[in-house]
């Protein structure tokens, strides 16, 4: 049964934000949270996205280590407040490396809504950009409007430095999209997309 | 007081076969039996070492770094491989390659009770969550593991975890 419609503060479309994310990636690098995030950035589906479908809390560091190894990249994490809550001490990390290519976005959905629409913490009033920027995130905001969001999606891809982006959305659900579940085929799809042979080296 | 009295050379050989292996990313939890290693990839300009919150972090990054290109290793004492189940699943389900040097705690003259719970249970922990363990308990046989572990997780594409036995690593005497 799906849960009723949640009081949440956002008003913004998680479908809608994800798309205009990804309409302007160029050559960006995109790795996505478990879940609904996975979902979403599956409507436009990519071989430079590195779908997680498991790994709560793998997002923010695979997109540290990826940032590390392509410097000239922009990488760009898309995932849900769930999963950005299980990997916190990822903040801290990403914060002192301070690579100059990396973006995180929050779908911030201030619920759990994969397993049942449970309140995360983000509902009853931690603040995932305060701590981004108490950890050293260049630039760490929350974005409640459209106005703002189209300010921020281009600091997200025009920033030097480390971007996170807490985006207040509602708490509509949408079916799945991608069935590509396979992880060994999204990894070896991303790195010959990516490397070429070197990919099998 | 440890119980070593020769020079340690095993940290120094681990970090050759790094470069050999051209390992670009280190991601660590310290353990003091890696001290010496975290400071020469730290110098490194070729290598980025890392310093993480918890082991988990470096399963997760190490997995980025290889879908970027990148070859890494993950250091850490035998307690963070409790702290890194669920994430090696992400190796496994993927088959992202995965190195790490795990030196151990509460095996061997242990004076910690502490240590004892994961100390005892670290090999099957990394076997139970799809790791290819593999120990070395002389100091002079290091590097040769760790190289032999390298090549195998990187053209392999598996996890392997090398075990660092605290008789090598060294022990406090708790007598009086
Ligand atoms: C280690 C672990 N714990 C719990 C779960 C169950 N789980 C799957 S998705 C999810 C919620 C994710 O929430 P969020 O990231 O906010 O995504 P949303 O569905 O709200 O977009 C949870 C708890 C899991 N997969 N792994
Ligand atoms: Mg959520």
């Amino acid at each position: 049964m799906m849960a009723a419609e949640q009081n949440v503060s956002g008003t913004l479309d998680r479908r809608d934000v994800v798309g205009r994310i990804l309409e302007r990636r160029g050559d960006a690098l995109v790795v996505t949270g478990l879940g609904s995030s996975c979902y979403d950035a599956g409507v436009h589906d990519h071989p430079n996205t590195f779908y997680l479908w498991g790994a709560m809390g793998a997002a923010a560091m695979m997109g540290l280590g990826l940032a590390l190894a392509q410097p000239a990249r922009r990488v760009v994490v898309i995932t849900g407040d769930g999963e950005m809550l299980m990997g916190l001490g990822s903040l801290a990390t990403i914060g002192a490396q301070k690579p100059e290519n990396l973006a995180i976005v929050v779908i911030d959905n201030e619920l759990y809504a994969e397993t049942g629409m449970q309140a995360t913490h983000t509902a009853r009033g931690v603040d995932l950009a305060v701590m981004a920027k108490g950890a050293g995130f260049t630039l760490a905001e929350t974005v409640r409007s459209e106005h703002d969001l189209e300010r921020a999606i281009a600091a997200l891809y025009e920033t030097r430095g480390t971007v996170f982006l807490d985006v207040k959305v509602t708490s509509q659900r949408y079916p799945m999209s991608i069935r590509l579940r396979d992880g060994a085929h999204i990894k070896n799809r991303f790195r010959e997309n990516l490397l070429g042979q070197a990919a099998f080296d | 007081m440890k119980q070593e009295t020769v020079p340690r050379t095993w940290p120094g050989d681990i970090y050759q076969v790094f470069k050999r292996l051209k390992v670009a990313q280190v991601a660590y939890v310290p353990d003091a039996g890696h001290t010496q290693l975290i400071l020469d990839c730290q110098g490194d300009p070729e290598m980025t070492a890392v310093s993480l919150t918890t082991e988990q972090e470096g399963v997760a990054m190490l997995s980025g770094a290889w879908l970027g290109g990148n070859r890494g290793a993950l250091l850490m004492q035998s307690s963070g491989a409790g702290n890194c189940i669920n994430m090696l699943s992400l190796a496994q389900e993927c088959r992202f390659p995965l190195l790490m040097l795990i030196t151990m705690r509460g095996e061997w003259g242990e004076f910690n009770p502490w240590q004892l719970a994961m100390g005892q249970s670290t090999q099957r922990v990394l076997e139970h969550s799809g790791c290819v363990v593999q120990r070395v308990d002389k100091a002079e046989e290091v590097g040769e593991v760790v190289f032999a572990a390298g090549q195998m997780a990187f053209s392999t594409n598996r996890a392997v975890a090398v075990l660092i036995g605290q008789r090598i690593v060294g022990f406090k005497d708790w007598s009086k």
